[in-house]
């Protein structure tokens, strides 16, 4: 399986720009790390149901009403870029 | 030294109007300004702010403390939980100067409990590591010895905890992160069950493993703390509607007939001889105290650190998406959104960020989602089950907190699988969600450093690992000794 770790190919998908440095650093250690993760292999997990968390809750609900929240300018406070009250981003579509 | 009093004793002062919480205040403040530049457990401190809460607190404590337990008591708090008006940043740099604009639940419940909140303390960042060496800001030290890790991820808390630099501390364990730490500095460190406290507030590093707990000097410290941030939060859907019992209260000294299980897989290769005899020292003690010790098996620990490096990296791979420069933090700007989130993201993160980014998006992706993650989950139900089989037979589990005392700077920071492996007895209490205590059980000789006793207990078992510790604590007296700081 660790063969056929592409990093390139999984960093884009993490939407992370990685040096040709960084690439083979992390490469190398990632092949032992997945190297090592392997080893779940060695048990026979058929039949048995996954955990997603150890919580027996389902479904929390809470009423639906509107609860006091961040105002406009509290949450544009921390934004790189903003104007006119709104988030600036790179322009999306030509 | 009010710094150096636990948070009952400075309470009990407090009300009784002997001293005052800015006196109390202050020499927290001068301890800081007296050894944080060789700890460096704080990334920051508002001195303004802590000395005004705490005049607050005086003019509240004129009017009586009661129903208010840590009233004027200055606690301070991981760099991963938000107090509203202060930085937020996860040890990392890709939050820049965030001001976090809320509190977490955890903090307000501090602040009901008349708790004057501060400081932000040091971390791996964003809680990912076991040594403090993954700050962006630099390393936090031992301060029993400085050339030393503190442990981690929250190793400013412990360090500011053993150094008296805070009276008690809040940080979070995802796979040891606040046991682990707790051990090496020689404070206790308490990781509730999972749904016990809140996360509101707590950015999230693995949803399905991440708990707040305390950091303190003493058990009852402790006791105190969880109770104050414990509770059902319609904030945090994960929250378990279970009522807060006094914790305090279950610290009776009375542990006769209690079960200790002492697991066979738990006896690895690779431990320090001084960390197993210490350990096996303090079962012997707990034995004498009236626990009966008996012999459990949990046969698939040898399995819970590949399972936990699957769940907690995909986790965080989702977690940290939320971090691409648009609405907060720094941004390196792009030709379009994705060359901005990539460099922005690349620019920002770490290497072990940047390590389990890739880990935990390989294990989702197309094709290996069911022989990785899928798989993981399933090897998460025999852990679980493991533990509540031991539950059937036994009150609590007794383990030593980490294979070694605390390894020197750089030691392990080239070998990620190394520093992984060197969490391998505080893993499992996350991925079964059970509540689990680190505190002091001796030291090493040549240097002198702690070693910690580990003590898991059943899901909202806190008041029978608690009584456990306490007991303990109480004829041995370790957490009394303190690091060598000098003047």
């Amino acid at each position: 399986m660790a063969s056929d770790f592409n990093i390139q190919y999984v960093a884009r998908l993490a939407r992370l720009s990685l040096s040709p440095a960084e690439e083979e650093q992390l490469g190398a250690q990632l092949a032992g790390i997945l190297g090592y993760i392997e080893k779940l292999k060695e048990l026979d997990v058929s039949g048995i149901e996954p955990t997603a968390h150890a919580v027996p809750l389902v479904n929390v609900f809470r009423p639906d009403v509107a609860q006091p929240s961040l105002s406009n300018e509290e949450a544009l406070r921390n934004a790189p870029a903003k104007a006119n009250g709104l988030f600036v981003v790179p322009k999306i579509v030509e | 030294m009010l710094h150096q009093l636990t948070t009952w004793q400075l309470a009990a002062k407090l009300a009784r109007r002997e001293v005052s919480s800015r006196q109390a205040m202050q020499a927290c403040l001068d301890q800081i300004q007296r050894v944080d530049g060789r700890l460096h457990a704080f990334l920051s401190c508002d001195a303004a702010d802590a000395l005004a809460q705490a005049d607050a607190a005086d003019q509240a404590l004129a009017a009586g403390a009661a129903g208010r337990p840590l009233l004027g008591v200055p606690i301070a708090i991981k760099d991963v939980i938000a107090v509203r008006g202060q930085p937020l940043r996860c040890g990392s740099k890709i939050l820049g100067q965030f001001i976090s604009p809320y509190n977490a639940t955890v903090v307000e419940k501090l602040q009901a409990a008349g708790a004057v909140v501060f400081g932000r303390l040091n971390m791996d960042e964003f809680a990912m590591g076991s040594s403090t060496e993954n700050s962006a800001f630099g390393a936090t030290r031992n301060p029993w010895d400085t050339a030393r890790i503190p442990g981690g991820s929250s190793g400013g808390s412990a360090a500011a905890v053993a150094a008296d630099e805070c009276l008690a501390a809040l940080g979070s364990d995802t796979g040891g992160s606040i046991r682990q730490p707790a051990a090496l500095c020689g404070c206790v460190g308490l990781k509730p069950t999972y749904g016990r406290v809140s996360r509101y507030g707590l950015v999230a590093f693995a949803s399905s493993l991440d708990q707040i707990g305390p950091f303190a000097k003493d058990v009852r410290d402790a006791a105190l703390a969880l109770a104050a941030i414990s509770g059902p939060d319609p904030r945090d859907s994960t929250s378990v509607p279970q009522p807060v019992p006094d914790y305090a209260a279950a610290l009776n000294g009375n542990i006769k007939g209690l079960k200790l299980g002492l697991a066979k897989e738990y006896m690895i290769g690779g431990m320090d001889p001084q960390v197993s005899a210490a350990v096996q020292t303090a079962v012997k003690q707990l034995e004498k105290l009236g626990a009966e010790i008996v012999e459990i098996s949990l046969p698939h620990t040898d399995f819970a650190v590949a399972a936990y490096y699957i769940i907690a990296t995909a986790e965080a791979s989702a977690n940290l998406a939320r971090f691409d420069g648009i609405r907060y933090g720094a941004r390196v700007d792009g030709a379009d959104p994705t060359d901005l989130y990539g460099k922005t993201r690349g620019a920002g993160f770490g290497a072990e960020v940047k390590r389990r980014i890739i880990l935990g998006t390989y294990v989702l992706s197309s094709g290996y989602y069911d022989a990785f993650y899928l798989r993981a989950q399933k090897v998460r139900t025999l852990i679980r089950r493991d533990f509540l089989d031991a539950f059937e037979k036994v009150d609590a589990i007794v383990t030593p907190t980490t294979p070694t005392a605390a390894f020197r700077l750089g030691e392990k920071s080239g070998d990620p699988l190394q520093m992984y492996l060197s969490d391998i007895f505080t893993i499992s209490c996350n991925l079964a969600g059970i509540c689990g205590l680190s505190l002091p059980c001796g030291f090493t000789e040549n240097p002198k450093l702690p070693i910690g006793l580990q003590l898991l207990g059943k899901p909202f078992g806190e008041e029978t690992i608690l009584r456990l510790a306490h007991a303990y604590e109480q004829s041995t007296g370790w957490h009394k000794e303190k690091p060598p700081l000098g003047p």
